[in-house]
């Protein structure tokens, strides 16, 4: 297959596979340019232009902007590359729905309850139950719960979506998990426990891995600006609203027993 | 035959100052680099170390640590070896020798500004890409004079022929420049808005530790091998639709299963790496059939390193393949497995394969052989261990990590707890491949010195030699 004499001892060219070095520029000008425009391009078009958008069953807008010292706290997260350790991103396997009577039905619907499993439904069986209990007059609500591992951990009621990071520059989104994901982190803990854990994470999480940031305090123990931007920006950390890309309810579920 | 080998050694002395310009500072912050990633690791043994310290906490050393090791050390060091390749191929002296050196010292004083940056707190937060905008502008300026060189090295060959070493180089030669000032431009200077910014820097990095590695050290070792075994590469029709897949297919992997990303984009790279296993039949032939049955006498030299280097690098596009199925990538996700299979592609690869360009490079381009011989196998076998140690452990921490983070039953902390003793062991792998980079370095600086003296001899012999009665009388 391959003739000898393409080699460069041999001085000649007879049995060259590629000729010219602008052919492998074109090649590989081709091959980067598709990667580039659906890689670099489409995103840029698709997620850069991206809006806020209206919180489910609400006239509200989100997100809302970070107040000036969270903003600035976002800043003191990149200097100290705390993406280094947490994720800011909240993944789920899928939903579980609870179809839900209410107000007053009519007492056809109670006979049809009893044949009918209400609880622990996929969302095209909650669909069509809603249908049944309706067709006999009575009045439904679905109520949907996100499930996986991150949502069962508590670090958030549903995946994080796009919108999430619409006001973050740079965002950081982490890549590696070697503590806690801090999506809503805010909704966690107050500002008394994020500076006790900052100055000495093991008073606060037992066997902490986490490295003290001591530095962010004076000699007496008071933070630094530094350390309150941080905070305020650690306590912005929330996205507790439900969005039309990843909705649910803010109730318990009837039968208690996420996946 | 002779006025051949005259001509390899006047092309090999046009390339000595600049290669000694851009080899010095490499194996400078290899070491550096090295020994920050070390600082780093020790955080997992005692998290109250730097706990005073701004400027030594992990979030810093960390980006510093990975960025000198790729900007400073395996970025500039292939290129010194790509421009070698150049020259001999084109049995042509380097032309804009003065640019290269030039470049060098650039390219060095940018990396230096970047890594002061990130520990004082002003990298840019963007994985692989933390250098500010200063530093970035000077190491793309100083890509594109040494690119410069090679380019107008490839155009000024004596030998019109184009090698599969070409193909691979060429491609790689454009690859960054597009890609690094592509990112920079849309994360720096006009910044996309929202999680674009995360897209672009994984396609970057995708793009620069996967593909561009991928072509310089393939590059490379079908520069190396043929020249070592003493015959052309063989199945280079393979080593052409290997390149074509390679280049068409690799550069949309990298898009993460988990992220809050529109999902057409993890769909795209999974497609992307299923169809990895065309260019990882095609490099297969021609890397088997021209190492098998030569007859070289290794001994941990530099065919040694290439071979180690290309069977990592055909394990690595395997393991892309198998992360890139959805259901593996969501399971090991956000865990230790994405920083080893990254450390693999640096070290295990594309570092072995440098070190053997460097050390087959070195003896004829300095004129003499290297003071310690020896170091070489030493270097060798301290590469492949700390490797291979850096990657089992991290692997096995990522394995455990990914396993009990989707079992909501383990407390958080407890997985944590589960990864640190791998994580403690990554330590080793570390200082073995210190040790490594010291006996480079040994090599490197004894010749270097050696070089001076031998200069310094010269201007001496030269200033007190008796001037010949013709000049004195003119």
């Amino acid at each position: 297959m391959c003739d000898h004499g393409s080699h460069r001892a041999a001085g000649n060219r007879r049995g060259e596979i590629v000729k010219t070095g602008c052919s492998i520029f074109i090649a590989a000008f081709i091959a980067l340019g598709l990667s580039w425009c659906g890689l670099v391009l489409g995103p840029a078009a698709q997620l850069g232009t991206l809006g806020q958008t209206n919180i489910l069953n609400s006239s509200e807008i989100y997100p809302i902007q970070r107040t000036g010292d969270a903003t600035v706290g976002l800043q003191v997260y990149r200097a100290y590359g705390c993406a280094a350790c947490h994720t800011t991103q909240v993944g789920q396997d899928g939903m579980i729905c609870d179809v839900v009577l209410s107000g007053t039905n009519p007492p056809a619907v109670s006979a049809l309850l009893s044949s009918l499993t209400l609880t622990n439904l996929t969302k095209e069986q909650a669909d069509a139950v809603s249908a049944q209990i309706s067709a006999k007059g009575g009045k439904t609500e679905t109520h949907i719960f996100a499930t996986g591992a991150d949502i069962s951990r508590g670090w958030g009621m549903r995946h994080s979506v796009a919108e999430d990071f619409l006001w973050d520059n740079p965002v950081q989104l982490g890549g590696v998990r070697v503590g806690p994901d801090l999506s809503n982190v805010g909704m966690r803990y107050d500002a008394a426990w994020e500076f006790k854990h900052l100055y000495e994470p093991k008073s606060a999480v037992n066997n902490s891995a986490m490295p003290s940031f001591k530095f962010l305090f004076e000699k007496d123990g008071t933070p630094t600006e530094d350390a309150k931007n941080l905070v305020a920006y650690l306590l912005s950390l929330r996205a507790d609203v439900p969005l039309h890309d990843a909705p649910f309810s803010t109730l318990a579920p009837v039968a208690g027993t996420k996946k | 035959m002779n006025q051949n080998v005259n001509n390899s050694s006047t092309v090999d002395a046009s390339l000595r100052v600049p290669l000694l310009a851009i080899f010095g500072g490499a194996v400078l912050w290899l070491i550096v680099g090295l020994v920050l990633a070390i600082m780093a690791s020790l955080t997992f043994h005692m998290p109250e170390m730097f706990a005073k310290c701004p400027f030594l906490t992990y979030g810093r050393l960390l980006p510093a640590a990975n960025d000198l090791i790729v900007y400073g050390f395996a970025i500039p060091a292939a290129l010194g070896v790509v421009l070698w390749i150049f020259a001999r191929l084109s049995d042509s002296e380097l032309i804009l020798p003065l640019v290269a050196v030039a470049a060098a010292n650039i390219w060095h004083l940018g990396v230096f500004i970047g890594t002061v940056a990130i520990l004082i707190g002003c990298g840019t937060g963007f994985t692989w890409l933390e250098y500010p905008r200063a530093a970035a502008i000077l190491i793309f300026a100083a890509y594109l004079l040494i690119a410069t060189c090679v380019v107008a090295t490839f155009g000024a060959r004596r030998d019109r022929s184009v090698q599969p070493a070409h193909w691979f180089l060429l491609a790689g030669l454009l690859w960054f420049a597009w890609i690094y000032s592509s990112a920079n431009m849309f994360l720096l200077a006009w910044t996309v808005r929202g999680v674009a910014q995360s897209v672009i820097d994984w396609w970057y990095t995708n793009n620069l530790l996967f593909v561009w590695m991928g072509l310089t050290g393939l590059g490379i070792a079908f520069y190396l091998l043929p020249k070592i075994v003493g015959r052309p590469l063989q199945k280079q029709y393979f080593a052409l639709f290997g390149f074509w897949t390679f280049i068409l297919f690799a550069s949309w992997c990298g898009m993460p299963q988990t992220a809050p990303i529109p999902a057409w984009l993890p769909s795209a790279s999974t497609v992307a790496s299923a169809l990895l296993i065309l260019p990882l039949i095609c490099f297969f032939p021609p890397f088997v059939k021209t190492v098998c049955g030569a007859n070289v006498i290794c001994k941990g030299g530099p065919f040694c390193q290439v071979r180690f280097g290309m069977t990592v690098f055909l394990l690595s596009i395997l393991l892309m393949i198998i992360t890139g199925c959805p259901h593996v990538g969501r399971m090991l996700g956000l865990t230790w497995f994405g920083p080893a299979q990254v450390y693999l592609l640096i070290f295990g690869f594309f570092a072995s394969i440098i070190c053997g360009g460097i050390y087959e490079l070195l003896p004829s381009v300095m004129g003499f052989e290297l003071p310690f011989p020896q170091f070489v196998r030493w270097q060798n076998r301290f590469f492949v261990a700390g490797s291979l140690v850096l990657f089992l452990s991290l692997a096995v921490a990522g394995v455990v990590q990914g396993i009990k983070m989707h079992n909501p039953n383990i407390p958080f902390s407890d997985v944590i707890q589960a990864t640190l003793g791998p994580l403690r062991f990554a330590v080793a792998g570390l200082l073995l491949l210190l040790l490594g980079s010291l006996m480079l370095a040994a090599n490197f600086l004894v010749m270097t010195i050696k070089w001076h003296f031998a200069l310094v001899k010269c201007v001496t012999t030269a200033v007190t030699a008796p001037l010949e009665t013709e000049e004195v009388k003119s």
